[in-house]
């Protein structure tokens, strides 16, 4: 008689992780095939190696990591593992290259619901397969209870430069013309909105998106007239902007009529006592362009879904200071200085 | 959710721009106090003193509720979450307020105090609630304004029959600090101070409403003009308070007539009147022991009050000696005067309160307003 081993199925329903799940026996090696091989599946992943191996392409590549530690976890308009997938893709695109592949390392706190991982390994795989860059290597480990927040992933990329491309944070120069994407703040006002001790009633999802497509158009139309480019992510664009004015040694001058923002996104923020310039964005990048290909590059964006609202919001100047400067819409002048500490609401 | 273009139009602000500089003599000048931290954010936030003339000036006032608590009261706060029974829940402007000995309460919850950032009294009840076993303080402060939440809180607390909720009280009165003001030497003997007239509180008038100014405009001679927050409001108010030195007017008007009431919110105050007392004196940072300024609870209410529960301790505790937030609160200096603004005290690093909140006169002008300290750039 075979003796054959019974396997007790995942209770996905109403199980959650236990400290057996990183313990690198039988469950842990479960989790991984039943969630995440599951959810995340494709070649590389199959032969089931704690690595991958992939042909080199020629030319300059890039390499990214980036740790998610957003809370809530599942928020309006996406969760903590379609934000690893966008943001990690957005680091690779912001310097003109083609993301090619993904890694992704989870911490886990022992009794985080196993639906809930599921729901994240899920939303990961569907925003990689969508992105067309695969995951293609990871990691679990669990934690005791106390030790982290749920769950907090780690996604790294790699990525391939086009010939000739190379976009670095120094390279603004006075004359440039500064492009933003899309509307400001949609992100961080989704999170807040579902902070636990804040929730208000909204219909504002978070712009989280992979970049890349946008980018590629962005290439095509402009090429090495393309300076810089950056997502403007925690601290907003205010802070991208004062990061690329020190790193250029130059100024910004910005226009606030031209800055895009949802109605729905300004309302809250003036609610919460916040200012749309330093709330994070997702799906969202600034890009210096050279000022005789900065219409082609806008129209290109314009073409793309995600840069539809696209806008030229202002120029680089010469500026000894590095301050970054607006003409309110009001008609005053005014720093959009660094910010300091977290943004919180006002108390009076 | 409407929002308030309508009171930030470009267009309009320019047309009273324009009616400002045709109507202030060009002879004399006008100095005009903010009172509000709220103002002073929304004239730096919006450039508006690029849009006045130069002999219309703004001088921003103590009434930003962050700037003007004292050190020892930080320190009381910090010694306070210091406790192991103490959960200490606090308004976030509060965490990087400077105490003694570079203390604050974003080092105190660091260092393993329990200190919790709030949005509001409500929030600091239900901590208490679910967490029983915890002695929850709220770290009430504020003008008028916050003021009624924190009389609900603690009727909510009562109703409920809660042991472990109490606030340390921090709630001080505008009136009494105008009326400081005014009569302080800086304004009255030594001329080193020129007010020509006030901007009124915008949020705190919606409680208190507009009476409680008429004094200032009879006993001190003083034109008063209630303002509300957007940048239009501001610059109407402005224009009102020309026309009044113009006219040799002291009166009190209403700007904000679609939120101010004569005589104010009668519910809120009635709470805040069934739960508070006046304190004989209060400590202001930069004002010094103001008489019958701050609010306590009353007696029947001595249960909820940190002080009494956990026997607080007046402590004596100054500022850094070259910090000119005193002077910069009674409107004696500006932000630039001080020999510490943006070289030690940035906001990252503040050393005094007024660089800490977005409505400190240190904080608002180092954020949106330094670069005219600075040679322009060049357009």
């Amino acid at each position: 008689m075979t003796l054959k081993a019974y396997k007790r199925k995942l209770d996905i329903k109403n199980g959650c992780v236990d400290l057996s799940h990183g313990s690198g026996g039988r469950a842990m090696t479960q989790l991984i095939a039943d969630i995440f091989h599951e959810a995340l599946d494709n070649a590389w992943l199959r032969r089931g190696n704690d690595q991958s191996a992939f042909e080199v392409i020629g030319g300059r590549m890039v390499m990214t990591t980036d740790g998610y530690v957003v809370s809530p976890i599942f928020f309006p308009g996406g969760d903590i593992g379609s934000l690893a997938v966008h943001g990690t893709i957005n680091d690779i695109a912001m310097a003109g290259a083609r993301p090619i592949y993904l890694s992704a390392g989870f911490i886990i706190e022992e009794g985080f619901a196993l639906a809930d991982l599921k729901r994240i390994a899920d939303s990961m795989g569907e925003a990689a397969r969508n992105a067309g860059v695969p995951i293609i290597t990871g990691d679990t480990k669990v934690v005791e209870r106390g030790k982290a927040d749920g769950v907090f992933v780690t996604t790294t990329g790699v990525g391939v430069v086009p010939d000739g491309l190379d976009l670095s944070s120094e390279k603004a120069r006075p004359g440039d013309r500064v492009i933003l994407s899309g509307t400001i703040g949609d992100h961080g006002v989704a999170v807040m909105s579902k902070r636990q001790n804040l929730t208000f009633e909204t219909d504002i999802v978070s712009d989280s998106a992979a970049l890349h497509g946008l980018v590629a158009a962005m290439v095509e139309a402009g090429g090495t007239s393309l300076r810089v480019m950056r997502d403007p992510t925690r601290g907003g664009l205010a802070a991208t902007l004062n990061e690329l004015a020190h790193q250029s040694k130059v100024g910004f001058r910005i226009a606030e009529e031209a800055v895009p923002i949802k109605s729905e996104v300004a309302a809250a923020c003036d609610l919460l006592g916040l200012d749309p310039l330093y709330v994070a964005n997702e799906g969202k990048l600034v890009a210096v362009v050279a000022p005789d290909a900065a219409e082609e590059v806008l129209a290109a964006m314009r073409a793309h879904p995600l840069g539809h609202d696209a806008a030229v919001i202002g120029d680089v100047v010469a500026d000894e200071h590095h301050f970054v400067q607006m003409t309110t819409a009001f008609g005053g002048g005014r720093i959009v200085d660094w910010l300091s500490g977290e943004q919180l609401p006002r108390i009076c | 959710m409407k929002h308030a273009d309508e009171y930030r139009d470009g267009r309009l602000a320019r047309a009273l721009a324009a009616r400002i500089a045709g109507e202030a003599d060009p002879a004399g000048s006008y100095h005009f106090m903010e009172f509000c931290g709220g103002h002073t954010h929304a004239i730096s936030r919006y450039g508006i003193q690029d849009l006045l003339p130069a002999n219309v000036r703004m001088i921003h006032g103590p009434g930003c509720p962050v700037c003007v608590l004292p050190v020892g009261r930080i320190d009381a706060a910090i010694r306070l979450a210091e406790r192991p029974d103490v959960t200490l829940c606090t308004y976030g402007d509060l965490m990087r307020v400077p105490g003694s000995h570079g203390g604050s309460l974003l080092k105190a919850k660091a260092a393993g105090a329990d200190i919790r950032m709030v949005y509001s009294t409500i929030d600091a009840l239900r901590i208490a609630e679910t967490e029983p076993e915890r002695q929850v303080v709220f770290f009430a402060i504020g003008f008028e304004t916050t003021t009624p939440p924190t009389a609900l809180a603690i009727k909510i607390a009562a109703a409920k029959k809660l042991t472990n909720f109490t606030i340390f009280c921090n709630h001080v009165l505008t009136p009494s600090a105008i009326q400081n003001i005014l009569e302080s030497p800086d304004v009255r003997e030594l001329g080193r101070v020129r007010i020509d007239g006030f901007i009124g509180p915008a949020h705190v008038s919606t409680v208190i409403g507009s009476e409680p100014y008429a004094f200032f405009a009879e006993e001190f001679e003083k034109p008063v003009v209630i303002a509300g927050f957007e940048p239009l409001d501001v610059m109407q108010a402005i224009l009102m308070l020309v026309r009044q030195v113009n006219d040799g007017r002291c009166e009190v008007e209403n700007q904000y007539t679609r939120a101010v009431k004569p005589g104010g919110n009668k519910r809120a105050k009635a709470e805040v009147a069934e739960i508070f007392e006046l304190r004989k004196s209060f400590e202001w940072r930069g004002l010094g022991h103001v008489p019958y300024s701050g609010l306590r609870l009353k007696e029947a209410y001595a249960e909820f009050d940190a002080e009494r529960r956990f026997a607080v301790a007046h402590i004596e505790a100054h500022d850094n000696p070259a910090c000119e937030c005193g002077a910069i609160l009674r409107g004696v200096k500006a932000p630039a005067d001080c020999k510490l603004f943006g070289t030690v005290c940035t906001p990252e690093t503040p050393m005094g309160s007024c660089m800490v909140s977005s409505e400190g006169a240190c904080a608002a002008h180092w954020t949106y307003g330094r670069f005219r300290d600075q040679a322009r750039v060049a357009s």
